[in-house]
């Protein structure tokens, strides 16, 4: 059992110092919160950077940009879709099967920011125990979401998506959107642990798919300098992809960590005080030629 | 892991069955409220209209992903995006003809924004848009109804002596005047709303409104006689002669 009173990267603090042991949250919340200006910016200063919202939007008058999950729900829906939406989700797929799917949930998504304050707090008031759901969850529920769009002709998680009703509330007027938001940071808060993002959320599970193929990967590189101190498993929102790579060794598992749960939010980057973790790329063979290399050392002694 | 041990496989099997019932009931309900709920919330309000191009409400919400481009282009500020707790169905856009009517531009800027076709991009020519329906629809404070000359609503129409006329039909309270009825017909309308915006009363006699609502159907076998006239250049009957219906002179009762 992780001890929740206790603060996660303190070792790393004192190892690396408070700057690099909080480096990736800082440029995490710099990148959430310059998405969120791009699209303030034109609504307050009348320069339009950004035009629409996370569901659709227009950058330059040029450059289109459309949820995929959103799209993919018009199709069930059986809407025939014009040429730019499709252009715009081709787009948002392939720089999320480059950089990371899941890495929309951490770095773009303002939801995030919610529940991340929601996780903070739970872990502040030492709140423990209740409801704990499958994270398989979120794919259930993104399936519904595409039969029930299917089924009524409606982009049905559009009429809840509380990603967008934020979105949307902060760009085009607020209405009673705060109330679903506070609704989900309750619910982080003294519901379920980290219960949106990482159980139940269908735009997460989504971008998870894309994220399968995903080329930016964060790896365990370091794996046998790891002290156990499990700084890294309680800061992370999906704790449960770091296992195989940081515990794989012996089973001939590499280092980087494939499952596409992963948010390549990099917290267990900056928790690390003996550095076992990078970001690189999927097709980074170092660690285990080196493991090889040490493991022919040995053989030959 | 127990492949050795019958009973445990057992126990796991059950347990695997019982939490995927679980998962599928509760996914299930899920998606059933759901389903309900898209289905209540997509009902509009009869003051809502939606922008040029929207196709009927069922097929629009399957179209539109609430993203906001179309009111970013509009130049009057006339479209909106439902706020939640709006009657409109959240993040869709509309406006309100009483506040500010649709301008009808020329360029439609709205409709190329649109990035899904939810606003149709084969609407080009905005006198084609069919928004809604202009109606007057209370004869009892229609100050032309009354006998009045007010005429604003005709005057302000976009497509005037098309989409609304000035129809003259007898006054039979004064029984001497004229009544200027302010007619709309649905060939022209494209109901942008701007009679409804400038028409003077308190509030307004005259209103868009959806066209399943403001339409009525005359039925299919129905035969107008002076269109079917007009269609073939000539009487229908012509050369047939007039039917000689037999007369019949009323004949006393002769009492039993």
């Amino acid at each position: 059992m992780i001890d929740r009173s206790y603060t996660p990267g303190k070792d790393a603090i004192v190892e690396n110092g408070w700057y690099r042991a909080h480096k990736w949250l800082i440029a995490r919340r710099l990148s959430q919160v310059i998405f969120l200006a791009l699209f303030l910016v034109g609504p307050i200063t009348g320069y339009w950077l950004v035009k629409g919202t996370l569901s659709s939007s227009l950058t330059f008058d040029f450059l289109p940009l459309t949820d995929p999950h959103v799209l993919v729900q018009s199709l069930f829906a059986g809407h025939d879709i014009k040429t730019d939406a499709i252009i715009g989700a081709v787009i948002v797929v392939v720089a999320y099967v480059l950089f990371g799917g899941r890495t929309y949930c951490s770095w773009v998504c303002p939801i995030n920011l919610v529940t991340d304050v929601a996780n903070w707090g739970r872990q502040k008031l030492q709140l423990k125990g209740g409801v704990q759901f499958s994270r398989k969850t979120r794919y259930w529920v993104m399936a519904v979401t595409l039969i029930v769009s299917a089924a009524t002709g409606v982009i049905v998680w559009e009429m809840v998506n509380p990603i967008t009703l934020l979105h949307r509330a902060l760009i085009f007027g607020m209405g009673v959107a705060w109330a679903a938001v506070l609704a989900v940071f309750l619910f982080d808060l003294f519901v379920s642990r980290r219960g949106w993002c990482s159980h139940l959320c269908p735009v997460g599970a989504f971008y998870g798919l894309i994220g399968k193929l995903s080329f930016l990967r964060v790896s365990a590189v370091k794996r046998s300098a790891c002290n156990n101190c499990m700084d890294c498993y309680a800061v992370c929102p999906e704790p449960q992809v770091i296992t195989p790579a940081l515990k794989g060794a012996d089973k001939n598992v590499g280092p980087i960590i494939t499952a596409s749960e992963c948010t390549n939010c990099g917290r267990c980057i900056d928790v690390c005080a003996p550095d076992v973790f990078k970001f690189t790329t999927r097709f980074d063979t170092g660690e285990v030629e080196a493991e090889k290399s040490v493991a022919a050392m040995e053989e030959a002694a | 892991m127990n492949s050795k041990d019958p009973k445990a496989k057992g126990v796991n099997r059950r347990q695997f069955l019982a939490d995927s019932a679980k998962a599928a009931c509760g996914v299930g309900a899920f998606g059933l409220g759901l389903g309900l709920y898209s289905n209540s919330a997509k009902s509009l309000p009869s003051s809502a209209i939606r922008p040029p191009g929207a196709g009927a409400e069922a097929d629009f919400l399957g179209a539109c992903v609430r993203c906001g481009l179309c009111v970013r282009d509009c130049p009057y500020d006339t479209l909106k995006l439902a706020k939640l707790g709006e009657k409109v169905p959240v993040g869709t856009p509309y406006f309100v003809a009483r506040e500010v009517p649709c301008e009808m531009c020329d360029d439609i800027p709205c409709v190329p924004a649109c990035p899904t076709g939810a606003l149709d991009p084969k609407l080009t020519n905005i006198d084609d848009a069919r928004m809604g329906l202009a109606v007057l629809i209370d004869h009892e404070t229609c100050l032309n109804f009354l006998g009045l000359r007010c005429d604003v609503c005709y005057r302000v129409c976009p497509v005037i002596d098309k989409a609304i006329t000035l129809d003259i039909i007898a006054n039979t309270r004064t029984k001497k005047h004229a009544i200027f009825l302010p007619t709309v017909h649905s060939d022209h309308c494209t109901g942008c709303g701007k009679c409804e915006r400038s028409c003077v009363l308190e509030t307004s006699a005259i209103r868009v409104l959806p066209h399943e609502v403001a339409k009525g159907a005359i039925g299919k076998h129905y035969k107008l006689g002076w269109k079917e006239k007009e269609k073939k250049g000539e009487s229908l009957i012509k050369g047939q002669g007039i039917f000689d219906m037999p007369d019949r002179l009323p004949t006393p009762r002769i009492a039993k």
